[in-house]
């Protein structure tokens, strides 16, 4: 009776690195099989569409938006200095350090993740990648590493995208509508925010947000318990475990970019 | 050398599938104690039991899906458990599967579903590949529906769908996992006839997992009954119904009591009941 607690907290202590192990060992099938899709390029550029191309609209209203809130933020507490002028500064870098990569991240789990899980999920309970096993094909390099590479290579887009339109949004609020300079907001910015020490960085960060959000959610699809109820567990394990991992991550890639 | 002895099975008969001493196990679950079965080459064999006696895990383990605890598995002269990944797709392609959902790729239409297997396995010209898709939608009736997406479907559509995309490699066998299960009675019918005119006609080894008796018995040339992990009854199915064994004639007549108890295990009934109104 005492040991009950302690053998559960074991068997869930085993659970939890016999699915860790999983994953990895799922990783690296899932690389083994990527060199195999060059030369079925088509895999990929459909995935391209609806992992990518389909998450644009979400990223462009959200960077918008974002970019706004910032210029607003932004300038109200920049004037009390008499610095507002530094506001395209405060703006480019807050997005291209951190919110660009982030919350592009983070929307990308809740959109392109969750779909993903839901799909290679569904896609074992309907039995369509046992299917695949018994005709030969391997799921894994017909369904899951086109998905990967996709996703791998439009988180980096999206959130430069979602930059770029931050700062937009940014500069309508700023100059457009609070009267900001129109000069010094771009020349500040062009002064201040450095290639290697702000872009690359950010570029960098939005290749791991990429990475482990992409790997976050085939691995849950494809290990999902093959029912409604354990695709729907997949789906929000994905978006909950992707924001985690990525919050978890940016503080140690700052702290790794940025701190001294 | 070994091979060859493994190939003869029942009655001296070239035997294309050989399960020998098959324990398999689910947690604590046994689901195979100790099976051992042929399936001779050309004929329509049916595995028969009641649902949850593990016949779909029997396919799956001929298909090498699964990794059985005891025992093996000689499917065309190969042990499939030894087999390294690269040679047991290579086997899978001697294989054609029907899965009871049908297990159609849900985003391509009927047409690229049957196609899928022959654009992934080879090279042949469009033009090449669109005959033979034709011909096997052909050989089910399906050839005009080949523009329909698998939601357009009814199920027993479905079924010849996936029976067409089963036999697209031209395999040497193909397993029917529970084909007749919730089909109407025209849906059966053709399901029925098409199973065995296919495994005539293309010169195929078929295995019917089904708990739909007559249906199965009536295509079969050797049937084994399971229950309870264990081969409990085989032979030609007219011998079946001639059995003396009680489990036997009680699965195949459908009787509700017998060797398998209408109730599940329990205790005394007048324990319960003398329990008042305290909860279990």
């Amino acid at each position: 009776m005492i040991l009950d607690p302690l053998q559960q907290l074991g068997r869930k202590g085993l659970a939890y690195f016999g699915r860790l192990g999983r994953g990895h060992l799922f990783l690296m099938q899932t690389l083994a099989a990527v060199p195999g899709l060059v030369l079925r390029p088509g895999l990929v550029i459909r995935q391209l569409h609806s992992v990518g191309v389909l998450t644009l609209l979400i990223i462009l209203v959200s960077g918008l938006f974002v970019g706004m809130v910032l210029g607003l933020q932004g300038y109200n507490t920049l004037v009390d200095f008499g610095a507002e002028e530094s506001l395209g500064v405060v703006v480019a870098l807050s997005l291209v350090r951190e919110l660009g990569p982030v919350v592009a991240a983070l929307l990308f789990a809740g959109r392109a993740g969750s779909a993903l899980t839901a799909e290679i999920g569904l896609m074992k309970a309907t039995e369509q990648l046992s299917g695949m096993e018994m005709m030969a094909v391997d799921p894994i390099r017909r369904v899951v590493a086109p998905r990967f590479v996709a996703g791998f290579i439009s988180m980096p887009l999206l959130a430069a995208i979602f930059s770029i339109v931050g700062v937009y949004g940014g500069y309508f609020v700023g100059v457009g509508l609070l009267g900001v300079d129109d000069g010094a907001f771009w020349s500040q910015m062009q002064a201040k925010v450095d290639l290697n020490d702000d872009v690359y960085n950010g570029v960098i960060k939005s290749f791991v947000f990429g990475f482990v959000a992409v790997w976050i959610a085939v691995f849950e699809g494809y290990d999902t318990v093959p029912t409604s109820e354990g695709v729907s567990r997949a789906t929000t394990r994905t978006v909950v475990h992707t924001a985690l991992a990525v919050l978890g991550l940016d503080f140690v890639l700052t702290a790794l970019m940025f701190g001294d | 050398m070994e091979n060859a002895v493994r190939e003869t099975g029942r009655n001296g008969q070239q035997a294309v599938v050989q399960v020998r001493g098959l324990v398999f196990s689910r947690g604590e679950r046994m689901i195979f104690d100790g099976v051992d079965l042929d399936i001779e080459r050309g004929k329509v064999t049916a595995i028969m039991g009641p649902s949850g006696t593990g016949k779909t895990t029997l396919l799956k383990l001929i298909g090498g899906q699964l990794r059985p605890t005891a025992g093996t598995i000689v499917v065309d002269g190969e042990n499939v458990h030894e087999l390294a990944t690269r040679d047991l797709y290579r086997l899978r392609q001697r294989m054609g599967m029907m899965f009871q959902s049908g297990a159609l790729l849900t985003d391509l239409d009927v047409y690229a579903n049957v196609a899928f297997p022959i654009r992934e396995h080879t090279d042949l010209p469009e033009t090449l590949v669109r005959d033979l898709v034709l011909m096997k939608l052909q050989a089910v009736g399906l050839r005009g529906a080949a523009g329909l997406m698998p939601a357009e479907l009814s199920g027993g559509m479905a079924r010849r769908v996936a029976m067409a995309r089963a036999i697209a490699l031209d395999p040497m066998m193909v397993l029917y996992d529970e084909p007749f299960t919730g089909q109407d009675p025209i849906s059966m019918g053709i399901l029925v006839k098409l199973i065995r005119e296919l495994n005539d006609a293309l010169g195929l080894t078929s295995i019917v997992v089904s708990h739909d008796v007559q249906e199965t018995a009536a295509i079969a040339d050797y049937a084994y009954l399971l229950s309870d992990g264990k081969v409990v009854d085989q032979g030609a199915p007219e011998m079946l119904w001639k059995s003396a064994s009680d489990w036997s004639q009680q699965f195949l007549n459908g009787e509700p009591d017998g060797p398998v108890a209408f109730h599940y295990p329990a205790r005394p009934f007048r324990d319960d009941l003398m329990q008042g109104g305290r909860s279990r």
